[in-house]
């Protein structure tokens, strides 16, 4: 057992929890941000062999700098392969070869559905948000989706503003505060990074979670765990401050 | 670019400027808004900052999409402005990426509709009615379908080209072939122009030939602040940038007037950003090992 880090932000929680819970998994489909650091911690952790894939349509990807956007170049050098989005998202994607998508979200409700697309009325939007991109799909084919995204009552809502992805599929969410799984078809509350309390979380959500019976607290990130985040994955601390 | 722009893109067109974050024709959407097209149907997976900047300029009145934002940054302002509140200026169109490029996919094939594993209890068939559900006619059950889109007008940018149209791409290739193949008319800019025998040297790399493409422009760098792999870094400062620069509906109309109206051609904007920016997007050299395609007589 390695040693515990002293301090780490809620970023660093939010990675290490996601990179952990990719123990075992092969094949996964990569997001810009939080994912692909994670992603790239459990290949040189708990997952060494996993196979990165971008929607940009590239398997097998090793990335050399921590990319912006999802289509950064550095994902095309020195990949397996390089495929057209016709390809990528007909036979990787529906043809079942993927066991994990990311997906982030605005709103999610107590089955995990997902809103990327407005908030408000959709003809006459308060906020018009990026939309589904490659969500929808991913969210119907990969064999599991992992969630990663802060919690707030605005953002894990009783009702979504508009459904873009199905939330059936969904293994795992990771927040800021917690970590809930998909059980019965609804997220239950599961562990509590260290120093968060049941009803910071209950009050951070619009409605009130099923908890599991052996609620555990999240094992802080260990030393090792941060020093391939900050010295290696993302040392401008770009998206873990 | 200019004689390319002028006959082949028509007021009241759709067009299409594709390329997945890669090879984006930054160089023909400037070359739209200096022409001042109007009521353009612009079509693209990912708006990114070339339809931010042409719907900004007023060239579109609707926009067929289905990833809008400033990729790793945040949003795309101009677009926001024209579709939020009360009163939307823009209309959109929305399905996902694999609806949008299976909607290519059927356009190029002469397909009637394209069926898709998506869109199963979301409300994107109740946003957009185009997105409709079909039988299988072999009793699979439902599934969800696309209609074909065949642009009026297809750009994509390329690393080279003959100048017969043959083209090739390395890198990332997004659904610029599908585009392509789709389109009526086919507008290619290319970094380099090459002789045909580089192209029949390397044929697996040719994605569209030129028997469908109407004109060749050659435009380095003419995908900036996009990149074209092996030959320029995406300029992802121009993308922090734009942030800040397209947050303020004045600014933005500044950026155009200075960068796209008050310049002549690409050259005159290269010119501007200057020599040293774009030397810095070089990257150092990773060739491809060569093959041997055998010579049979």
């Amino acid at each position: 057992m390695s040693a515990v880090a002293a301090e780490y932000s809620a970023s660093e929680m939010m990675i290490v929890a996601a990179a952990r819970e990719l123990a075992g998994q092969r094949v996964c489909f990569v997001g810009v941000g939080l994912p692909n650091i994670a992603v790239n911690l459990a290949r040189r952790t708990v997952a060494p062999d996993l196979e990165l894939v971008y929607e940009a349509g590239v398997f097998g990807a090793q990335p050399a700098r921590l990319p912006l956007s999802i289509g950064d170049p550095t994902i095309v050098t020195g990949a397996t392969a390089v495929t057209s989005m016709f390809e990528l998202f007909g036979y990787y994607l529906q043809g079942g070869l993927i066991d994990v998508g990311f997906l982030g979200a605005a709103q999610i409700d107590r089955s995990a559905n997902l809103n990327s697309t407005v908030i408000g009325d959709y003809a006459t939007p308060r906020t018009r948000l990026p939309g589904s991109g490659g969500a929808c799909e991913i969210a119907q084919n990969a064999k599991s989706i992992f969630v990663i995204m802060r919690q707030s009552p605005r953002s894990f809502v009783e009702r979504l503003d508009f459904r873009t992805s199905v939330g059936t599929r969904v293994r795992v969410v990771v927040t800021d505060l917690a970590i809930f799984h998909l059980a019965d078809g609804e997220l239950q509350l599961d562990s509590l990074h260290p120093g968060v309390t049941l009803d910071q979380v209950r009050s951070s959500m619009g409605w009130q979670p099923r908890v599991a019976e052996s609620l555990t607290e999240t094992p802080a990130p260990t030393v090792d765990e941060l020093r391939l985040i900050r010295e290696e994955l993302d040392p401008g601390g770009v998206y873990t401050k | 670019m200019r004689d390319a722009i002028s006959q082949l893109v028509h007021d009241g067109d759709t067009v299409a400027i594709e390329g997945f974050t890669h090879l984006i024709s930054f160089a023909a959407g400037h070359e739209i808004i200096r022409q001042r097209k109007r009521d353009l149907t612009l079509c693209r997976l990912t708006p990114d900052l070339v339809y931010d900047q042409m719907i900004a300029a007023g060239v579109a009145r609707k926009l067929v999409f289905s990833w809008l934002g400033n990729p790793g940054v945040g949003s795309l302002h101009a677009v926001r402005r024209w579709t939020e509140g009360t009163e939307p200026r823009l209309k959109l169109e929305e399905y996902s990426h694999f609806g949008m490029v299976a909607r290519y996919t059927a356009g190029a094939m002469n397909l009637p509709f394209f069926p898709l594993h998506s869109y199963s209890d979301t409300d994107l068939p109740v946003a957009n009615p185009l997105i409709r559900p079909v039988e299988s006619p072999y009793g699979d059950g439902p599934i969800y379908a696309v209609p074909p889109l065949k642009p009026n007008v297809t750009i994509v940018h390329a690393q080279r080209a003959d100048a017969a149209g043959d083209t090739q791409v390395w890198g990332l290739l997004g659904c610029q072939k599908e585009a392509a193949f789709a389109a009526e008319r086919v507008i290619v800019v290319v970094e380099e122009l090459v002789d045909e025998s580089v192209i029949r040297a390397d044929p697996n790399r040719t994605i569209v030939p030129g028997l469908v493409v109407d004109a060749v422009v050659v435009e380095p760098f003419g995908a900036h602040p996009s990149y074209a792999q092996g030959y320029y870094d995406r300029d992802n400062a121009f993308y922090l940038d734009w942030e800040a620069i397209s947050r303020d509906e004045a600014s933005l109309q500044a950026w155009l007037d200075e960068y796209v109206y008050g310049v002549a051609g690409r050259h005159e904007y290269l010119e501007k950003l200057g020599r040293d920016r774009m030397l810095a997007l070089r990257p150092t050299s990773a060739p491809s090992g060569s093959v041997d395609y055998g010579e049979y007589r």
